[in-house]
């Protein structure tokens, strides 16, 4: 029925495709989170009744969003045994607790304060709704420390002894959680996250400047989002280009991968290539259009600093060029294309006009998604990069699967493509319309209807109210 | 006298897992008993009663899963795969009704489509999970440290015999709380459907434990044998006491009681599972002590776990008591 195709790649697939759209919901969640704290901080601190409406606005769909992330991650909690059966049996021991810690900490945290924020605010009062709206948010920066460092710990393995039935053991646990790649991986997830959910809120926000420049409620989103992108980008590219220096040391046939190095420079004076097409089986990067030094500028911040090539390892350890030398270039692309947008918006907010560009409006619109985009290739990058291993130099992917067939796989691997398609898709589609609506800046009291329970006690608009462009 | 960290993880997981039963228990039956109930209006009641409450209620199966894979590595490696098409079923017909508590509030379109996604959904997550309740009951072939079956070892009379009980006892888990959350015609409906339910789920109850001894004769031994039999009789006693208590509370049209005496058979089926499986976490020879994780796995979790769990079950408490009382219509946010 599969062919040619070995259950291990469709196992591969599987997991590939059941992560990545996983992963979409917690880019955006975990950003989301901690933009309604702050928005619910600013209702109880500046009683401007705009921000209430924002908050009630981006908690609808925020209630959609974690809802996914919530029902695609039992997935993966699953799939670990299901399909990669030999993996968790080996890494079992050292991988375990650290997402017993995740469920512990954080998913419990999360789910048990989630219905408080999302429906409490009347019955148990603004205070313990303010901290159950931050306690949301601190559980999924919780979720994010503990499932980095499970993924990190893959990538740069340390801490452990084998045991005679060939698992992993716990030697020290401190290094384990903290593994090299660990901070490097945490900040530059946890930023990711940050943007991706500024990129999105910008675009509603500019989407609905464009339509009508009356709205506050889209002023503010958009200058909150403007502000995100010019301040936080730059750090972004800074912990991306750590990081990168981090996978160098210790991993450093992946770099060689994403960079298309097939052959070492021994003496550093590496070019960087901006685009080409590497060959695999040939073991060339064919078309290239280089920039001379700067590869060994941006890789080693020197010049002559030797620097490998997949040529330097043997044929069996090396990472395939061909996805993530694209993938990587994407997702740096985007990263620039951000900071343009913040720059653009700063020269806008300093000549006062940040509400009256439509040309930035327009170029925050089509923003909107790339963050997942860049999200996604970030991730494939470093993940295809550590192939042909699971735990990177120690446990191969061919020998992590479990013992199934290729039709048990793959049907089933039919039957998540479906349901995710139809589920993920449909729900895309309704957040999309949630955010097609216009945020309102306030609730006339005759609106209230028999939904709305007692205790939103609309405040009297305020006069004195400053207008959006008078700055957030 | 030093206890086994294993042990005490075999209790720890055994507590999530009947955790995860009683309190998914009643958010999946409220789905099976949805096409049952009257209109959209009561529907979206009876699901207004869960809402904030479910995504905790499915975290303990996350634990569960999680805490397997952290503690008994070997069980979870060998038994995910054994029982691969029910956790994928499992799996799907979650997140199919996962998502129905928010997208029925987004369209009206598709919003009987998403209804329907709630009922099937939770019907086939239920149905999976009492199949993989037989299949382990009934043992896992094991080859190494790996499953040795073949792909359709699941399937058989016991394990859809254990599908049917567990369908019947998560509606009835769903009934009863409809009887402690609601008022007026929902709640007459809900005690309606009670009735016959509970007489179904002691029948299966009864069909199900006399089938077990005879399936395995280490268990016919745990459960008929001197010494032993003795002291498992202790659960069969109990069990009567718990059904008496359903019997009148639900004479008496009390609110509370039914839901309180359904849990409590819950639970002593529950310990009754532990009675036949001990020492074994995985039938018919995988060992609690073989199956663990090296100690220091163990207690490095387990110290989270000591700090951690009360504090979940103390702020999980608070949450269903910021809810508590009778759920009227149009409450909720939507």
């Amino acid at each position: 029925m599969f062919g040619d195709i070995s259950a291990i790649d469709l196992a591969r697939f599987q997991f590939a495709f059941t992560i990545s759209a996983h992963i979409i919901f917690p880019a955006f969640s975990i950003g989301l989170a901690s933009f309604l704290a702050v928005l619910n901080g600013l209702w109880l601190w500046r009683r401007d009744e705009v921000y209430l409406r924002l908050f009630d606005y981006w908690k609808t769909i925020f209630a959609v969003v974690f809802g996914m992330g919530v029902v695609s991650g039992i997935v993966m909690s699953y799939q670990f045994g299901t399909n990669w059966s030999v993996f968790s049996d080996k890494t079992g021991p050292v991988l375990g607790p650290l997402m017993g810690y995740e469920v512990l900490s954080a998913f419990f945290l999360e789910a048990g304060f989630l219905g408080i924020m999302l429906f409490g605010r009347e019955r148990v009062g603004e205070k313990l709704h303010m901290v159950a709206t931050a306690i949301v948010a601190i559980g999924t920066l919780f979720s994010a420390f503990w499932i980095l460092s499970v993924n990190s710990w893959m990538q740069t393995p340390q801490g452990y002894s084998i045991n005679d039935v060939g698992q992993f053991i716990p030697e020290d646990w401190w290094a384990i959680i903290f593994n090299p790649s660990f901070p490097y991986r945490l900040v530059h997830m946890v930023l990711a996250a940050y943007l991706t959910t500024a990129f999105v809120v910008g675009a509603v926000g500019a989407w609905h400047l464009l339509r009508s420049s009356e709205s506050r409620g889209a002023a503010i989103m958009f200058s909150m989002a403007m502000w995100m992108a010019l301040i936080v980008t730059p750090v972004q590219i800074i912990a991306g280009d750590m990081h990168g220096v981090n996978t160098l040391e210790y991993q450093p046939a992946k770099i060689a991968a994403m960079e298309g190095h097939y052959e070492s420079f021994p003496e550093g004076r590496a070019p960087l290539i901006l685009f080409g097409l590497p060959d695999d089986a040939a073991g060339v990067t064919r078309y290239t259009l280089e920039i001379p030094l700067l590869g060994s500028l941006i890789l080693t911040h020197s010049l002559d600093t030797p620097i490998k090539g997949l040529d330097a390892f043997p044929a069996d350890e090396r990472p395939k060029s061909a996805m993530i030398f694209w993938t990587f270039r994407i997702m740096v692309a985007i990263g620039f294309a951000m900071l343009g947008i913040g720059l653009w918006s700063a020269w806008g907010r300093w000549k006062g006009q940040l509400f009256d560009m439509p040309w930035l409006h327009r170029a925050a619109v089509l923003m909107g998604p790339f963050g997942f985009q860049a999200v996604l290739c970030g991730w494939i990058t470093t993940e295809v990069g550590r192939q042909p291993f699971t735990v990177y130099g120690l446990l191969r992917t061919g020998e992590s699967a479990a013992p199934l067939q290729a039709e048990a796989v793959g049907i089933s691997l039919m039957a998540f493509i479906v349901v995710y398609f139809l589920v993920f898709g449909s729900g895309t589609f309704y957040v999309l319309r949630l955010m097609s609506k216009r945020p309102r800046d306030r609730i006339d009291i005759d609106e209230i209807g028999p939904t709305r329970t007692a205790g939103i006690t609309p405040i009297a608009a305020n006069p004195t109210a400053p207008h959006p462009t008078q700055g957030e | 006298m030093v206890i086994d960290l294993s042990f005490i993880w075999a209790g720890l997981i055994a507590f999530a897992v009947l955790a995860y039963v009683l309190l998914d228990g009643f958010d999946l039956g409220i789905g099976i008993l949805f096409p049952f109930l009257k209109n959209r209006d009561e529907r979206h009641l009876a699901m207004n009663t869960i809402a904030p409450v479910w995504d905790g209620n499915e975290t303990w199966l996350v634990l569960g899963g999680g805490g397997l894979f952290a503690v008994f590595p070997l069980a979870y490696a060998i038994v995910m795969p054994a029982l691969y098409p029910l956790i994928i079923a499992m799996l799907l017909g979650l997140i199919f009704r996962g998502v129905t508590f928010e997208f029925v509030h987004r369209t009206k379109r598709m919003q009987g489509f998403w209804e329907v996604g709630f009922w099937a959904g939770s019907l086939i997550a239920t149905i999976a999970q009492g199949m993989a309740l037989g299949a382990l009951v009934q043992g896992i072939v094991v080859n190494g440290r790996a499953y040795g079956g073949g792909n359709w070892d699941w399937l058989t009379p016991f394990s859809g015999l254990t599908a049917l009980a567990v369908v019947v006892g998560y509606a009835m888990l769903g009934a009863t709380w409809l009887i402690l959350k609601t008022e007026g015609e929902t709640l007459v409906r809900a005690r309606r459907f009670a009735m016959p339910l509970g007489v179904a789920l002691v029948a299966l109850i009864g069909l199900v434990s006399l089938a077990t001894p005879f399936l395995r004769p280490e268990y016919l031994a745990r459960w008929f044998g001197w010494p032993s039999g003795a002291w498992s009789a202790v659960v069969p006693i109990l069990l009567a006491l718990a059904i008496w208590q359903l019997w009148t509370g639900l004479r008496n049209k009390d609110h509370l009681r039914p839901f309180l005496a359904t849990v409590a058979m819950f639970v002593l089926s529950f310990a009754g599972l532990g009675v036949s499986f001990y020492p074994n976490l995985v039938p018919p020879a995988l060992t609690i002590a073989d199956a663990a994780a090296p100690d220091s796995s163990l207690l490095f979790l387990l110290v989270g776990a000591v700090v951690l769990i009360p504090m979940i079950l103390v702020y999980t408490g608070y949450s269903y008591w910021v809810f508590r009382g009778k759920v009227h219509p149009g409450d909720g946010y939507h």
